[in-house]
């Protein structure tokens, strides 16, 4: 599988800086999902990736080829993988609770492996696009292409939109106070199944929208997943499993060190360059990047 | 127990005289297959059986294949001299990633993507040098004429079958070697509880160093059996992290804590894969690995000792 998530950048500093934190935008968007999983189940799921991949093959298909208009075709997705997180939960996740936290990551590499080769047997390996391209914007030199400004943007609002959800109503505060302290919220009469399932459904949710602003910029095929889902994870352990604003931080580091990395030598050592950076960072700093609040 | 020594002698003896009195090429391959990735997802289960989980092992046996083949056809280094080189730098990569590790208590969750980071930098490095490892296309050794023992090239499946079956072996042996040994109960103690185990004065650091460098050699010396009878390597089939899941996912649907149990979980994943490849040919593809992510989940569910290890269970229950 070739790594062909962040294409070739251009040759000048600046640019590349900006593309950095534009690419960091849809990184926050999909670690914040996974950390949102993490903090409140205290579960990873490792098919993260997959239900993104299974997200933009739905606004292909319902955007594309039945020629849906965009508004409906996104908020479609967003549903689809928000009941795909939902079901992951409520079939996989459920029965493993209480087991050990290495067979729960190994329950979910194998739906990984499920929707990978649902996928193949589905759609097909063919690499598909939605056969649009949106503008280029020219500032002097520099060009940025509309859709990494637009997922931008709307991974931004995204997080806010989570935020407010968290902090300003009271199913949120109860999710806030569950990842705090798992017993005690049970006795104080809040529903933990409830709140899980909410949590996984919302996390789904985190995944769709990242696939709707995704298939703007990439060609999908099943294993498309592979070439973001290592990043996700390695962002959301540097910035801390479960701290939402290490995981921010983080996204922004790994898509400088990448856009960088890339622009001096090949894309690929932007990649070896970020990996081998984590690890590092693992020996130097264990807990992540910022020590989670308590 | 002296018949099941009987047992086992028989069963060696099956074992090594198949090739003489069958020698169907395509069974025979399917066989060699079986044994090189039984010794591969037994050399994971090696350290796997004590929780630690590593998604690394493609890294490994990547560096296994490569080392040895690039030393073969860039500085015709024979293979003789190259394996035992390539296990050489897959110790030393062990080290270099398990030593801070383990040292900083890095365990759980987190081991497992610190050594998931390490197959995506060894899948990188090789996709990134193509000049001299042809990249995500694949690398072939240079072929000799013939079977040349002095490069480790055999054209019939016989020698491949009784080389494969030998390190299969070795394998098992190294399996039972730990089990016995004190490094056995050490890791047994760290797995429960790494602070109990410190205060008994267990060196927890230096314990599990030993068990990751095992086991990491072991997957590399199965790389480069792989590599020299295959006779093609490409970072998807030998490297990164669908192949350190595969190795994960064999060895838990076999069961991870009885010594066949990942030789179990190769025969099914293998036979399954084969199985569909030849009944539904090309419209197959992705089938294998769909029933086997189903597999999967399902064992964790249900059987998280795995089958050969429910098995089993089940018999010393009902005794």
């Amino acid at each position: 599988m070739n790594f062909a998530f962040f294409e070739v950048f251009d040759v000048y500093l600046l640019e590349a800086i900006v593309n950095g934190i534009l690419l960091g935008g849809v990184l926050a968007l999909m670690a914040l999902g996974l950390n949102l999983i993490f903090g409140v189940i205290d579960v990873v799921w490792i098919c993260y990736a997959e239900l993104i991949m299974i997200g933009m093959y739905g606004l292909y298909y319902t955007y594309a080829v039945y020629g849906l208009p965009m508004w409906i075709a996104s908020p479609m997705c967003i549903a689809l993988v928000a009941v795909l997180g939902l079901l992951l939960h409520y079939i996989v996740i459920r029965p493993l609770l209480d087991a050990a936290p290495i067979n729960q990551l190994l329950a979910t590499g194998g739906v990984l492996f499920f929707l990978q080769s649902f996928a193949t047997v589905a759609f097909g390996i063919d690499f598909r696009n939605l056969g649009i391209r949106l503008p280029v914007l020219a500032i002097g030199d520099m060009h940025f292409s509309y859709a990494r400004l637009l997922a931008f943007l709307a991974a931004l609002a995204g997080m806010v939109t989570i935020y407010l959800f968290m902090t300003r109503t009271y199913i949120g505060t109860a999710i806030r106070a569950i990842a705090q302290d798992r017993q005690i919220m049970v006795l104080m009469g809040v529903d933990s199944r409830r709140l899980y399932l909410v949590t996984s459904a919302l996390g789904g949710a985190l995944a769709g929208l990242a696939a709707c602003l995704l298939v703007l910029q990439y060609d999908v095929h099943p294993f498309v997943g592979l070439s973001f889902g290592p990043i996700t994870f390695m962002i959301v352990v540097l910035g801390g499993l479960g701290n939402f604003i290490g995981g921010f931080v983080a996204s922004f580091v790994f898509a400088e060190i990448i856009s960088l990395g890339g622009l001096y030598s090949d894309l690929e050592w932007g990649y070896v360059l970020a990996f081998a950076f984590f690890i590092l960072m693992m020996f130097a700093r264990p807990q992540g990047l910022l020590t989670r609040r308590s | 127990m002296t018949a099941r020594k009987l047992l086992i002698g028989v069963t060696a003896l099956a074992l090594i005289a198949l090739p003489f009195v069958y020698k169907q090429p395509y069974h025979l391959h399917v066989l060699v297959l079986i044994l090189i990735w039984s010794f591969a997802y037994t050399s994971w289960s090696v350290m796997g059986r004590f929780g630690l989980v590593s998604l690394g092992h493609g890294g490994f046996m990547g560096v296994g294949a490569y080392v040895t083949a690039l030393l073969w056809n860039h500085l015709g280094v024979s293979p003789w001299i190259g394996i035992p080189l390539a296990l050489l730098a897959a110790g030393l990569l062990a080290i270099v990633v398990g030593y801070p590790c383990f040292r900083f208590r890095i365990i759980g969750h987190y081991f497992a993507l610190v050594t998931l980071a390490l197959s995506g930098i060894v899948l990188q490095v090789i996709t990134a040098t193509r000049d001299f490892t042809g990249g995500s296309l694949g690398y072939t050794p240079e072929r000799t004429k013939g079977s040349v023992l002095a490069a480790v090239q055999f054209v019939d499946k016989e020698t491949w079958y009784l080389i494969a079956l030998l390190v299969w072996a070795l394998g098992l042996l190294i399996w039972y070697l730990v089990d016995g040994s004190m490094l056995r109960h050490a890791m047994e103690a760290i797995s429960e509880d790494e602070d109990a185990a410190a205060a008994a004065g267990i060196n927890v650091t230096a314990e599990k160093l030993k068990i990751t460098v095992l086991s990491a050699v072991m997957t590399a010396f199965a790389g480069a059996l792989y590599c020299q009878y295959q006779m093609f390597i490409s970072p998807d089939t030998v490297s990164g992290i669908s192949v350190s899941l595969q190795m994960v996912f064999a060895a838990v649907v076999g069961g991870i804590y009885v010594a066949l149990g990942p030789t179990v979980g190769a025969v099914i994943t293998i036979l399954l894969a084969e199985a569909l490849r030849i009944g539904f040919g090309t419209a197959a593809v992705g089938w294998d690995n769909l029933i086997y992510g189903v597999l999967l989940v399902c064992f964790i569910v249900l059987l998280p000792q795995g089958i050969l290890g429910s098995l089993l269970v089940r018999r010393a229950a009902a005794k």
